[in-house]
């Protein structure tokens, strides 16, 4: 994202196909003023993706569900989004964007995580600049990511996890596991993932890769919902749900469009493929649904458009129009398949599908966004070998799945061995609302 | 006297209400309940994970009228609350032994 959407990542990846090491070009187009359209469309982006979280992505996941958990759901997302602004003031923006001690092509510690330098935004003021955008809406655009992330994860183990618990584990989460990836990935020359030439524009593996596996390896850790699968747990409020889905739809402008830290043509690229892969995939798994099981559903066509929107966010940067019709198309059906089918097959309790939407699509994604990079397949990425900068993507996936799945197993098991993870039989039979937050989402009487 | 327990459609209850009424029913009785007859319940479909949803959203009517009254009014129901489909429902029939209004003390069809 942010480099290659203006000088430095054309400049990495030319430098990674000429086997020289990468020069990043971003000092020498680096810009000399805030630009106050730039700045207009970042401070709009940045409340559209924390738009995604609360009430979107809170939304999606409370219809889905029962009743009894609704609250359950909505506060995890509300404190979620508090516990990371914090987090983020005092070290998660340092850890993620630090470039101290980096060197383009060097690796060393710093290619993996951020220094110290700027613990509680130390350097920030109103006149700091982050290309032509002030760094405040840098930091603030950051940081909404960094909420959605861990926020995914909670689908995973919905309506069975301690508040408390929840609460060490996104914290844990976000500092052992996102950070680092963020900052692999995004915090310019000498970042490992950067060096090695990863697109990621807008957060395919730093995102939902990273927040799907840490879902799958959540669930199987914490175990199945009492009942799963033999007790009906159908979604209590799919009108939630496709209010949810379609928030997440508009706030994904924000968090695609926005990636190009500007209002120019990358971000007006960005926006278009979003929209094009999106209706795609909510076509595909509207029509693979419709094959398989004889009719369209809602949940499908909304469960979808998440797989498009997750899809294309890796290659929003770099794709074309066609290349995202395609993406979001083969993403749409692929999700369908692992939503309803790999999940009932190999007996895992994703309860919200965490895995099967995020992970799936963002890897289908994350790997499809090198060859559709490609100006030989439409793309506007500095690609020239399709199949190279496919191993590229490769190598990025592989290691951001194994990097999320072995810590948040760490983090996981150290939870559970110390607080717990998980509510008592009794709790999870009365439903978490009552249980944990004594409210309750509904009193009709 | 003569009590009717009817389970009907829950959409159909006005159209029900009102052949009741245009037959000199003057009281009834509305219960939500949930069962199940021939048509065994649905299924339902959420990505991937079926439930079969035994128990279908019913209405119980109940309303008590005089012995002569019978016949107009089970067919103001069955005229009513018929759609020709599975699930439309049942009408029983059972003796009343006594009525009594609360308020005035009166008896049997003077009470209804």
């Amino acid at each position: 994202m942010r480099f290659d959407a203006r000088s430095a990542r054309p400049a990495l990846a030319l430098a990674a196909l000429v086997g020289t090491s990468p020069a990043w070009a971003q000092a020498a187009a680096a810009p000399t003023h805030i630009d106050s359209g730039d700045t207009a469309w970042m401070l709009t982006a940045t409340a559209f993706v924390l738009l995604m979280t609360i009430p979107g992505l809170a939304l999606f996941y409370g219809g889905m569900v029962r009743a009894k958990n609704l609250l359950s759901v909505l506060m995890q997302c509300f404190a979620i989004t508090a516990l990371v602004t914090v987090l983020w003031l005092l070290y998660g923006f340092s850890l993620a964007f630090s470039t101290e001690g980096m060197h383009a092509g060097m690796t060393n510690l710093h290619s993996f995580i951020g220094g110290l330098d700027r613990v509680l935004l130390a350097g920030l003021t109103p006149d700091s600049r982050y290309q032509t955008v002030p760094e405040s809406v840098f930091v603030m655009f950051q940081m909404t990511f960094a909420i959605i992330t861990p926020a995914l994860i909670i689908g995973a183990f919905a309506e069975r996890m301690k508040f408390s618990a929840l609460l060490w584990f996104s914290g844990l989460w976000l500092t052992i596991v996102y950070l680092p990836v963020a900052h692999m990935v995004w915090s310019g020359p000498g970042s490992f993932l950067g060096d090695l030439g990863v697109i990621d524009f807008a957060g395919g593996t730093v995102v939902h890769i990273n927040a799907g596996i840490a879902g799958l390896i959540a669930c199987l850790v914490i175990g199945k919902r009492r009942g799963y699968p033999n007790v009906p747990m159908p979604p209590h409020n799919l009108g939630y749900t496709v209010m949810g889905a379609s928030l997440l739809w508009l706030g994904w402008f924000g968090f695609n469009a926005g990636s190009a830290v500007a209002a120019n043509g990358s971000a007006g690229m960005a926006m278009l493929v979003t929209q094009i892969a999106t209706a795609a995939a909510a076509l595909g798994w509207l029509a693979a649904e419709w094959i398989v099981h004889g009719r369209p559903s809602v949940l499908g066509i909304v469960s979808g458009a998440v797989a498009g929107l997750v899809a294309v966010t890796p290659a929003a940067g770099t794709a074309g129009p066609g290349g995202a019709l395609v993406l979001g198309l083969v993403a749409g059906v692929i999700c369908f398949f692992s939503a309803t089918r790999l999940k009932h097959k190999l007996g895992y309790d994703d309860s919200l599908d965490v895995f099967g939407v995020h992970a799936i699509a963002g890897i289908v994604g994350a790997l499809l966004t090198g060859p559709l990079a490609s100006p030989k397949l439409g793309g506007f990425g500095a690609v020239e070998s399709v199949w190279g900068q496919l191993w590229i993507q490769t190598k990025g996936v592989g290691f951001t799945v194994i990097w999320s799945a072995v810590l948040s197993l760490v983090i996981l098991k150290l939870i559970d061995w110390t607080l717990g993870l998980r509510v008592d039989d009794e709790q999870e039979l009365i439903g978490l609302d009552i249980a944990l937050h004594e409210e309750k989402a509904y009193n009709l009487s | 006297m003569k009590w009717i327990t009817a389970i009907i459609k829950p959409f159909t209850l006005d159209d029900v209400r009102q052949a009741l009424t245009e037959v000199g029913v003057t009281g009834m009785t509305v219960t939500e309940v949930k069962g199940f007859g021939r048509q065994h319940g649905h299924t339902e479909l959420y990505r991937g994970a079926e439930y079969v949803v035994d128990f279908l959203p019913k209405l119980k009517l109940e309303v008590a009228i005089a012995d002569e009254q019978l016949d107009q009014a089970v067919e103001a129901i069955m005229g009513a609350a018929r759609t020709g489909k599975i699930g439309d429902g049942k009408i029983f029939v059972s003796e009343l032994e006594q009525a009594i209004r609360i308020r005035t003390q009166e008896v049997d069809v003077d009470a209804l």
